[in-house]
């Protein structure tokens, strides 16, 4: 019985770190209809980022901030460069961030190498506590991961839900032809989203560096994660990247724990169920 | 007529290259081309671009492997009149199968969900030692003898590649023209007329995967003989991207671009050395892929096809 909670847990923490790494990708799409391939890309130059800063300064959360910056910068440059040209073309933009995507895993490998990195832990959140009831430590990063995800989670629904910019997103998603005959900048109000949407995927990246560890093919993982979640969940609402995490990481650790070699098909047969019923995804809108 | 401009110079090639162009090159070219035909075809005539085509043919390619002569010791060696067969048969099956899963996603759907399966397929294989033998996959597989000649030697292998490129593209304009073909275009056109007339929506689409999985599988049996192993990295993100690169350069919308695509892939993979460093391989054909996205989206066979038609329009006396 031990064995089921603790196996949980360790879905519930991946979970976490699933829908950190997702929520930017699931907003980016929700808003652009943009499948951000780069994605995975992002997230990795902001882990990347984070293990030079903090090996530079020492502190864990000016790393977490710095590649959760970095990110957003490539992010913007990304939407600005490149992606904002082909608006309405959806194929195009996937392909081109495919390119950009392969280009920057290939200049990342240059510059940190093919070497795996973890990212030192601040005090606070290295070490392990004894859980109650359960009896078993377990490490503090792990824990922390679900409570990032809920701060990440709540500060995202309030922003758009609660905020004017928010609304102005919300807007954007449903009639991008009105808003922009209100007024609004919407070529500006995609860049920021888009390096919204990046910070989220650095600051995940850092996190993922830290509680796990960072080597090439990190974005490939997390950009299947992510794809899975949202295709699960239902694209572009927080809810859903949020439930989509929650399945495929509890589906990935008990598919770990009690079927070692067919892990992989676990998260598989969810998505193939969720399609069968609902193609928009669990909580996402059905398409016109 | 136009055909047999192309194919003549292609059956002299054995005479004019030496084994390293005829194999590392264009042999390369032509097996990479019909995976790509796969991809363009659901691209061209469903509207779908998939990113499940590296996953089809590695369904066939390791079907050879495992029902074949190999040196990892997994499978069962049977005959290869038989074993081919079976490979084509399994790949087909599991383009069926790619097609019931993502029949209800179109565009960008369609797209996440064959990534999806895709790289799923990608660690499955890596995850399963029964039937992929894991991460190390299958070593040694040797092409079948036919009357004493190995299918690996470069005449053999190349012959036996274009006969199955000019197979591929004429099985695709016959599909394409037949009853089924002009239901799938009708799928893709105008999904709820379709519906509305009493045909199901789902079965053009399976068949439209399954006929790609057949293309895929052919490349992807070809592949193995070629490589003489399969494993977990040729069904990966890799292998994923550059099919699609290859299609993309050549012109999605176009079967022949396959091909045209496939050979420049070739080249720059083959050259890139005395271009760049070797190491950077990925960013050369990234930067390459992002020109002709943002340059020509239609790719070279386009980009071809116009300036043809503009050379023509100079031509003509403007009085």
């Amino acid at each position: 019985m031990t064995f089921f909670f603790i196996v949980t847990l360790n879905g519930l923490t991946l979970a976490a770190l699933y829908f950190l790494a997702a929520s930017g990708f699931s907003l980016i799409f929700g808003l652009m209809r943009i499948v951000n391939m780069a994605h995975g890309a992002l997230l990795m130059l902001g882990g990347y980022v984070g293990y030079s800063v903090v090996d530079m300064t020492g502190s864990w959360s000016i790393g977490v901030i710095a590649g959760g910056l970095a990110a957003a910068a490539a992010g913007a440059i990304v939407q600005a460069g490149v992606l904002g040209w082909m608006q309405g073309d959806e194929l195009r933009q996937t392909l081109a961030s495919i390119a950009i995507s392969i280009i920057m895993a290939d200049l990342m490998l240059w510059y940190w190498g093919g070497i795996t990195y973890q990212v030192e832990l601040p005090e606070a959140l290295s070490g392990g506590l004894r859980l109650p009831l359960l009896g078993v430590g377990y490490a503090n990063i792990r824990l922390a991961l679900i409570g990032f995800a809920l701060v990440t989670g709540l500060a995202l629904w309030i922003f758009i839900q609660k905020t004017r910019m928010g609304a102005i997103i919300r807007a954007g998603v449903d009639d991008q032809q009105m808003l922009r005959a209100l007024g609004y900048p919407i070529n500006r109000i995609f860049i920021l989203v888009f390096a919204l949407g990046g910070m989220l995927a650095g600051m995940a990246g850092v996190i993922a560096a830290s509680a796990l560890s960072i080597a090439p093919g990190t974005d490939l993982q997390f950009l299947l994660s992510s794809l899975v979640v949202v295709i699960v969940g239902g694209m572009g609402s927080v809810g859903g990247a949020a439930l989509g995490a929650l399945l495929v990481g509890l589906a990935e650790q008990y598919g770990l724990a009690y079927a070692p070699t067919y892990g992989v098909v676990f998260t598989f047969a969810i998505m193939v169920l969720v399609l069968a019923v609902r193609p928009q995804g669990l909580l996402g809108r059905a398409e016109q | 007529m136009r055909y047999a401009l192309i194919v003549i110079p292609l059956l002299l090639l054995p005479v004019l290259l030496n084994d390293f162009w005829l194999t590392q090159v264009m042999t390369r070219a032509l097996i990479l081309g019909i995976v790509a035909l796969s991809l363009s075809f659901l691209a061209k005539y469903l509207g779908v671009v998939s990113f499940a085509q590296a996953a089809m043919a590695g369904a066939g390619g390791y079907t050879i492997a495992y029902f074949g002569p190999n040196s990892v010791n997994i499978g069962i060696e049977l005959p290869f009149w038989i074993s081919i067969p079976l490979a084509l048969f399994l790949a087909t099956a599991f383009g069926g199968l790619i097609g019931c899963v993502a029949r209800r996603s179109r565009g960008i759907y369609a797209i996440m969900i064959t990534l999806a399966i895709g790289i799923a397929f990608f660690y499955f294989t890596r995850q399963n030692y029964a039937l992929f033998n894991g991460w190390t996959g299958f070593s040694g597989v040797r092409a079948p003898l036919i009357g004493g000649i190995s299918l690996r030697a470069p005449v053999p292998l190349y012959f036996m590649s274009l006969l199955s490129a000019v197979v591929s593209m004429m099985l695709v304009s016959g599909f394409a023209r037949s009853p089924m073909g002009l239901a799938i275009q009708a799928v893709r056109d105008a999904p709820g007329r379709v519906m509305a007339l009493g045909i199901s929506v789902s079965t053009p689409i399976i068949a439209a995967f399954a006929f790609s999985g057949l293309l895929a599988g052919t490349g992807g049996i070809l592949n193995v003989w070629y490589q003489e192993r399969i494993s977990s990295f040729s069904v990966g993100f890799g292998p994923i991207i550059d099919i699609l690169i290859i299609a993309v350069i050549g012109g999605l919308r176009y079967p022949s671009g396959a091909f045209i695509g496939a050979i420049v892939f070739v080249m720059l993979d083959t050259f890139a050395v005395d271009l760049v460093d070797r190491e950077r391989f990925n960013t050369l054909i990234g930067t390459v892929l992002l020109l002709i996205v943002i340059f020509a989206p239609n790719g070279l066979q386009q980009l071809v096809m116009d300036g043809a038609a503009k050379l023509r329009r100079a031509k003509q006396p403007t009085n």
